[in-house]
């Protein structure tokens, strides 16, 4: 122990001054070496020079790591040989449906969730003089790991058997009405459920953000202009906000579909995949470590990856039209 | 907060609030304060349980605190001894101060490049990174578990950084990108134009203009990290430094010996740096997000 | 101080030719005027010159000196953007001693410069002050305080008066005149103005879809306008057009339109009976005449004061004429005015060239 607490400081200022110091060193390096190239030649090497060190981390953490495990997803458990489409057939059988059927469960519900509740909270904020402080307050959680929001909500959720004192938060709210408590966590659907409200509890301050941020951005004359008109709340959120602020929903829809893609930390510190809520991505991290079996940890993987695939593609495509511009 | 100014769009400095009717009006109130009230909640029940006496912890819900007040700074001691959550905390803040500052610098250094430098594969370039925005860390992990035991980095802080870094760039220069596409052609023109290199002006242009910016990536990428299990949890197995925050609560939610005051108060702890930053840096948020343009 | 030479030069984009093989002779000091309608290259030829973009083929000789390899930053030019582009992060003061200071300037003559520089421009109240804290005519001046600190051997100003109002405009269009007077600075200048370029400019150039036109003193172009291009496009409101013939009558030249409208000619043009012409003449070179003049039927009259100006029908064709006198005839109430002969133009109606 004594010696980290040393080192620790030591790591902190090589990794927070020393690196960031030697990567602008090398630039200047890569600079003083183009400055020797023939006009032409120092244009076309530059950047290749500047984008040299990022582009060989992406390759080295996200690209050749990616690779590997797609070939990998072929070989079996100890990746000494091939074994064709065996880890796919498994992905897609037995235990495996019911987690596969959990994470299309949170590609839906915690995006759609965020997205209406945050549409609701911007809307009714801007409509308050403390909105700065309401907006706060949203924004709270995101600050918080999952991993504490795990913990913390333990607590909201916790359960006795009907008839003894409840500890959590909303059993005991519950028993002063004389509501029978819920197992939360453990009743089939009900914890997935409430699995899901934890990431939305975490995550909703930024979507909340997001769109009031766009809904303030739509113009006051186009909304005075359709009030005139006579339309009323309703009719001015439907046809003259909502159609404005699309845009900015995509870029939230698109944020948590790829948060919900990744939901492991949650599931896994709460009931790790017990009950009925497991993920791939916590099944994966038992494929791996609990079984060691290889083949099949790459296999789910890949199928994590290709959920993943309709959502780049549609950021590629948005890309594109917005390049074209 | 400072919240207001930057919510505010400039085209409409004074917003024209109109005066509902009593009823919706009380109806609307009534909703925020109890969204604000219910969204709170769970953050209020972790502080009064950190401070609960462990008999009392075991015995009544965390809200009898209220009615039958009895705190106790136990659970923070035996935190910060036991638990060694000190100890965590210096890892976490080893592991995400540098991934932050280097991330920052290198999404500076590639979007610049992408956005101002023309190249062939430049299209091709971006369009690979706007793709890889999407991987999930998981289909990373046994290939890079390899590489490390290969090259002896895995169980380190560097190992960490390098993963942490790898993975948010494309995140990064996704973000840079727009805004550094805003700054006006023009500007890079005179720069050029009085005698700067392209280092200089990345330096003395680019850089400044993109403070904001760079607040804005630099509190994502502290809290991606902050916040992060998955990687410390496989990467840092067998290494001599305390565990990170992350770890160390999640080893502690699932073993009960210790009992729920003591894992509170080290939960309270892990969420006090990130709070306050997201506090501070609110406004910075919203405004990379949305990504402001800059007028010459 | 220099001279500046363009030698043929051309650009392409991505197969497009933008730049037509343009040659120009700027001598030392001179204030040369690129002028054209938008689109026409003003731009991209300047930026040519600045090394912000490359030289497709052809030379651009800086004193003596080809720069075509040139780095922008070595080519010793100082260039005026149209938005300013000012450093927005920068007080005024720094904004202009950015470039002296990337020279290694000590800081004491660095301030030395920036003072004067700014006295010149009357910016001295403002030089702790960030752009954005300033109004558009403010940040017009420090975008040339910028470059006259520098001392550069030329100037380049691509539309600097664009972004401001037509008062102030007017303004420092004069301030810039004298600036160059003081400086004796070799100046090229971009603008789509056509008073701008006649107001301030010691040579004009007038462009046209990448080719120039005509170069060549105000007055000058104003008075001889090689083609029809360069005669529409300089002098406002723009020359008035009849398409026709030459008719000799008892030897003497004279113009017959299309749709019969007889106009005088001087005795002394060059052309021959029955020849096909363009006859040319500006608003300002009409005079009201008698009844002995050629009729024509008002359609609008606007007056501004000092002068009267008139659009009326003269046969089929619609024309214009500037009055000293003020005109009070109603519209649709004939007029008889007179183009003065000396001061006609004829054009050939196929190479739109001046005869003669
Ligand atoms: N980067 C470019 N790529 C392709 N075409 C361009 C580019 N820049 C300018 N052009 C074209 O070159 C022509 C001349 O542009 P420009 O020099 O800006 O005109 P001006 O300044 O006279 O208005 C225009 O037709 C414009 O479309
Ligand atoms: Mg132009």
């Amino acid at each position: 122990m004594k010696d980290t607490m040393t080192l620790i400081p030591l790591l902190i200022v090589l990794g927070a001054i020393g690196i960031p110091v030697l990567v602008y060193a090398a630039l200047g390096v890569g600079e003083g070496i183009l400055r020797t190239f023939p006009p032409v030649l120092r244009r076309s090497a530059r950047p290749w020079v500047w984008l040299s060190l990022p582009i060989l981390l992406i390759v080295l953490i996200l690209l050749y790591p990616v690779i590997d495990t797609i070939r990998t997803s072929f070989k079996n458990a100890r990746v000494d040989d091939w074994v064709g489409l065996d880890n796919y057939l498994w992905a897609f059988s037995g235990t495996m449906l019911e987690v596969i059927g959990n994470n299309v469960l949170w590609l839906i519900a915690f995006p759609l969730c965020v997205v209406v509740l945050a549409l609701i909270t911007a809307v009714l904020f801007d409509k308050v003089k403390y909105e700065p402080f309401a907006v706060t307050i949203a924004v709270l959680p995101t600050a918080i790991s999952f991993t504490a929001g795990a913990v913390i909500w333990g607590q909201m959720y916790s359960f006795q058997p009907a008839g003894m004192a409840q500890f959590g938060t909303i059993n005991g709210f519950l028993s002063l009405f004389g509501i029978k408590p819920v197992a939360w966590l453990i009743e089939p659907v009900i914890n997935n459920f409430a699995l899901i409200f934890i990431a939305v509890w975490l995550q909703l301050g930024i979507a909340t953000l997001i769109l009031s941020s766009a809904i303030k951005n739509v113009g006051d004359d186009m909304v005075e202009a359709a009030r005139l008109d006579g339309a009323g709340d309703f009719r001015v959120f439907f046809s003259i906000i909502l159609p404005n602020i699309l845009p900015s929903v995509l870029v939230v829809l698109t944020t948590m579909i790829i948060a919900a893609l990744k939901v492991f930390d949650i599931v896994y510190v709460m009931t790790n995949g017990n009950f009925g809520t497991d993920v791939i991505a916590n099944r994966l991290y038992y494929e791996l470590f609990a079984m060691n079996n290889l083949g099949h940890a790459s296999a789910i993987a890949v199928v994590l990856l290709i959920t993943a695939l309709p959502v780049a593609l549609i950021n590629i495509h948005q890309f594109r039209t917005e390049a074209g511009k | 907060m400072t919240m207001t100014d930057t919510t505010m769009p400039a085209s409409a400095p004074f917003k024209r609030q109109r005066k509902l009717p009593r009823l919706s009006r009380f109806v609307v109130h009534g909703v925020v304060v109890l969204f604000m009230a219910s969204w709170l909640l769970p953050i209020l029940a972790l502080l009064v349980s950190s401070f609960r006496r462990q008999a009392d912890t075991a015995a009544s819900g965390w809200w009898w605190a209220f009615l039958r007040p009895n705190f106790t700074m136990q659970n923070y001691t035996l935190a910060l001894d036991q638990l060694d959550i000190a100890g965590s905390l210096t890892t976490s803040v080893a592991i995400a101060l540098p991934t932050t500052i280097i991330t920052v610098l290198l999404s500076l250094i590639g979007a610049y490049a992408l956005v101002r430098m023309q190249f062939r594969g430049r299209m091709a370039l971006s369009l690979a990174l706007v793709a890889l925005l999407v991987t999930p860390p998981q289909i990373t992990l046994v290939p890079l578990l390899k590489l490390y035991y290969t090259f002896g980095i895995s169980g380190t802080i560097p190992g960490i950084w390098l993963y942490q870094v790898g993975f948010t760039l494309p995140f990064g220069v996704f973000l840079l990108r727009g805004f550094i596409a805003s700054i006006p052609a023009e500007l890079y023109e005179a720069a050029e134009l009085d005698g700067a290199s392209q280092l200089r002006i990345f330096r003395s242009v680019v850089m400044p203009l993109a403070r904001p910016i760079m607040a804005s990536l630099g509190l994502m990428a502290f809290l991606w990290s902050w916040n992060d299990l998955l990687t410390p949890l496989l990467f840092m197995g067998g290494s001599s430094h305390a565990a990170p925050v992350t770890v160390n609560l999640a080893g502690l939610a699932n073993q009960t010996s210790q009992g729920q005051g003591p894992l509170m108060a080290a939960t309270f702890l892990s969420v006090i740096i990130p709070l306050f930053l997201i506090v501070a840096l609110q406004r910075y948020f919203v405004r990379g997000i949305l990504g402001g343009a800059v007028k010459g | 101080m220099s001279q500046v030479q363009l030698r043929d030069v051309t650009k392409t984009y991505g197969g497009n030719q933008i730049i037509h093989g343009v040659s120009v002779q700027i001598e030392d000091g001179e204030f040369v005027v690129l002028v054209g309608p938008s689109g026409c290259g003003k731009s991209t030829l300047l930026r040519m010159i600045a090394g912000l973009e490359d030289i497709c083929g052809g030379e651009v000789q800086i004193g003596t000196r080809v720069v075509n390899d040139v780095l922008a930053k070595d080519r010793d030019i100082a260039m005026v953007f149209q938005s300013y582009a000012l450093y927005p992060h920068m007080t005024v003061a720094d904004n202009m001693a950015f470039s002296l200071k990337l020279k290694g300037m000590p800081k004491a003559e660095r301030a030395k410069k920036v003072h004067k520089a700014a006295d010149i421009l009357g910016l001295g109240p403002l030089l702790d002050r960030y752009p954005r804290q300033m109004s558009g005519g403010q940040r017009q001046r420090v975008a040339m305080g910028r470059a006259i600190v520098r001392d550069p051997q030329v100037f380049l100003f691509d539309e600097p008066l664009s972004n401001l109002d037509a008062k102030l405009r007017v303004e420092m269009r004069t301030e810039i005149k004298a600036l160059q007077h003081r400086l004796q600075t070799t100046t090229i200048y971009v603008t789509h103005d056509q008073i701008e370029a006649m107001t301030m400019a010691d040579k004009i150039v007038v462009m046209r879809a990448g080719v120039v036109e005509q170069c060549d003193t105000p007055l000058n172009i104003y008075d001889h306008p090689d083609n029809m291009f360069v005669a529409a496009f300089i002098g406002s409101p723009s020359m008035n057009f009849v398409e026709g013939k030459i008719v000799m009558q008892g030897g003497k030249p004279t113009f017959a339109s299309h749709d019969g409208v007889i106009l005088p000619l001087s005795e002394d043009v060059q052309v021959k009976d029955g020849q096909p012409v363009v006859y040319g003449f500006r608003p300002e070179h009409i005079q009201l005449a008698g009844s002995d003049g050629i009729e024509t039927r008002i359609s609008v009259v606007e007056p501004t004061g000092s002068e009267t100006m008139v659009f009326m029908e003269m046969g089929q064709s619609s024309i214009t004429g500037v009055f000293r006198e003020r005109v009070l005839e109603a519209d649709g109430a004939p007029l008889f005015v007179r183009p003065d002969p000396a001061r006609v133009h004829l054009f050939d109606p196929i190479t739109t060239k001046c005869l003669g």
